[in-house]
C-alpha cells in the first residue's frame, strides 16, 4: 500500500504492508529511528509522536490513518546540531541512562511545556505517566523537566 | 469490515497479529459522530476521546472521573467512548458509567437506528448485541445532576487495567440511585438491592435535602455493593479481594455523593 504522509513539515511517500502501524513506517520505511519499538501495546510511551499536535503512541495508530495528519517526531525538535531546550535539559540533568525510553520522554515532555509552561511535580508525573523507564531514572526525568521549564522553553 | 476510532484496542491485536482483518474503516474523523450536546439530554458521539471528556461539560461528573483514571495521555488522547462500547471489556471504564445512568446505546445500519439500554447492549467479556454491520453512533442518558462519582482500584496511579471499578449515581430529581460495577462479572453488573437500599434511605429522608449518612447505613451499602458481584480469581486479582474492595468502594462512594445536591 503506497501512502502519503506528513512527517515533520514534509510530504514523505512510503510503502506499508497491510495492518502496519505509523511507528514501523516511521523506523523501517523512512529511516526515522528516533521513535522506539518496545512494546508495540501502548504501554511504554517510547514511541510517543505528535498526531495534530496530539500526544500519541506510534504503535497504535494505523500507518494508513495518518494519512493527511500532521506527523511530529523526536526528529523534529532539534534544529541541526542544534538542541531543543527539552534535549538539552535531559542531557544536563543526567536524565538518561540506556536511553532507550528518552525520545518518548523528551516527546511528552514537549508537549507538557507547550500547554503548561510551569507544571508541578504531580502534574508532570501526570503528564508522563505514559513513558516508562525500565532503568528507573525518574527523579533525573522529574528534575530534567522542571529545568525545561526554567529555561522558559515554549514551542 | 473492522471499524478503526482511537485504535487503542484493534491495534494491539493487529500488531500481534491477533486479528488480520480484510477491511481496516478509520472513522477517527468522521465528524457526525463527535456531537456531544447537554442540556437536560446528554448525547455523546462514539468518537470523542478521554481527553475531550476531561476538558469539556459532558454532562456526567463520574463519567468525566472514569475518562481522568483511563491509561495514560497519549491513550486519553485517541481511546474514544465508541471504542470502549464496542470492545465491551468487563474492564471499560465508562461502561459502569452507562450502566448507573441507564443510558442508551445508540446503533446505526443500513436498515435504520436501534436504541439498546446499555444493560442489554453488553451480553459477556467482549460480547455485546451489536451487529457486524451497525455503528455505535454514540451513547445518551438523562443529566442526573452532580451526586455521581466513579472509583477503581488497581496496582498504579495511571495506566492500569481495574481490578474492580465502581460508578454511583444517585438522582435526585428522578428519585433514583445507580450502581455498576466493572471487572467483578462476565458483563458490567448493577446492584440492584444496595440501590433499593440508598433509594429507601433517601425517599424517607428527602431526596432534595443533603443528608449525613450513618456508619451503619455506610456499611450496610457497602455489603449489598459486594453481594450483587460475581467475580473470578484472575491474574489482577482474587475473587475475594475484588469483593473486599467493592465493599469498601461502595460504602466511600456513597459517603462522598451523599451531601452533594
Ligand atoms: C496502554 C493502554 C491502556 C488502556 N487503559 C484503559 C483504561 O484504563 N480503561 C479502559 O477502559 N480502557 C483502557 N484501554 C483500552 C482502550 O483504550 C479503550 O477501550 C478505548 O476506549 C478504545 O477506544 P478506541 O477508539 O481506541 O477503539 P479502537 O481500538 O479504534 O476500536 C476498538 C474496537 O471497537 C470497534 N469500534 C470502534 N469504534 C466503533 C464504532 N463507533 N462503532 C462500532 N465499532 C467500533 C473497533 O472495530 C474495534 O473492534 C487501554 C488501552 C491501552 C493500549
Ligand atoms: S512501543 Fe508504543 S507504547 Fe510502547
Ligand atoms: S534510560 Fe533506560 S529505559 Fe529509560
Amino acid at each position: 500500500m503506497r501512502l502519503r504522509l506528513q512527517v515533520n513539515g514534509t510530504e514523505r511517500e512510503a510503502e506499508a504492508r497491510e495492518h502496519e502501524s505509523l511507528l514501523t513506517v516511521l523506523r523501517e520505511r523512512l529511516g526515522l529511528w528516533g521513535s522506539k519499538n518496545a512494546c508495540e501495546q501502548g504501554e511504554c510511551g517510547s514511541c510517543s509522536v505528535l498526531m495534530d499536535g496530539d500526544l500519541v503512541c506510534a504503535c497504535l495508530v494505523l500507518a494508513g490513518a495518518a494519512e493527511g495528519r500532521d506527523v511530529r517526531t523526536v526528529e523534529d525538535l532539534a534544529a541541526g546540531e542544534h538542541l531543543h531546550p527539552v534535549q538539552r535539559a535531559f542531557v544536563d540533568a543526567g536524565a538518561v541512562q540506556c536511553g532507550f525510553c528518552t525520545p518518548g520522554f523528551i516527546v511528552a515532555t514537549a508537549a507538557l511545556l507547550r500547554d503548561n509552561p510551569e507544571p508541578s511535580d504531580a502534574e508532570i508525573r501526570e503528564a508522563l505517566s505514559g513513558n516508562i523507564c525500565r532503568c528507573t531514572g525518574y527523579g533525573k526525568i522529574l528534575e530534567a523537566v522542571h529545568r525545561s521549564a526554567a529555561q522558559g522553553y515554549t514551542s | 469490515m473492522t471499524l478503526l476510532a482511537g485504535g487503542t484496542d484493534l491495534m494491539v491485536d493487529l500488531n500481534f497479529g491477533r486479528k488480520r482483518p480484510e477491511r481496516v474503516v478509520a472513522i477517527d474523523r468522521v465528524p457526525e459522530l463527535s456531537h456531544l450536546e447537554g442540556n437536560g439530554h446528554v448525547r455523546m458521539g462514539a468518537g470523542v476521546t478521554y481527553t475531550r471528556m476531561l476538558a469539556e461539560d459532558v454532562g456526567s461528573a463520574a463519567l468525566r472521573e472514569a475518562a481522568r483514571t483511563v491509561g495514560s495521555p497519549q491513550i486519553r488522547n485517541a481511546g474514544t467512548l465508541g471504542g470502549n462500547i464496542a470492545t465491551s471489556s468487563p474492564a471499560g471504564d465508562t461502561l459502569p458509567v452507562l450502566a448507573a445512568l441507564d443510558a442508551v446505546v445508540v446503533l446505526r445500519s443500513k436498515q435504520g437506528e436501534r436504541r439498546v439500554p446499555f444493560a442489554q447492549f453488553m451480553t459477556g467479556p467482549k460480547k455485546n448485541v451489536r451487529r457486524a454491520d451497525e455503528l455505535v453512533v454514540g451513547a445518551e442518558w438523562d443529566d442526573a445532576g452532580p451526586a455521581q462519582t466513579f472509583m477503581k482500584v488497581g496496582t498504579r496511579n495511571a495506566m492500569v487495567i481495574a481490578i474492580a471499578g465502581l460508578a454511583l449515581v444517585v438522582d435526585r430529581p428522578r428519585r433514583r440511585v445507580g450502581v455498576g460495577l466493572g471487572s467483578c462479572g462476565p458483563t458490567i453488573l448493577r446492584a440492584p438491592q444496595a440501590e433499593a437500599f440508598a433509594a429507601a434511605i433517601f425517599e424517607a429522608h428527602g431526596w432534595d435535602r443533603h443528608l449525613t449518612p450513618s456508619d451503619a447505613e455506610l456499611k450496610e451499602f457497602g455489603r449489598l455493593v459486594a453481594t450483587a458481584a460475581r467475580p473470578i480469581d484472575d491474574v489482577r486479582g482474587t475473587a475475594a479481594y475484588r469483593r473486599h474492595v467493592l465493599a469498601v468502594m461502595g460504602e466511600r462512594a456513597l459517603a462522598r455523593v451523599w451531601s452533594i445536591t
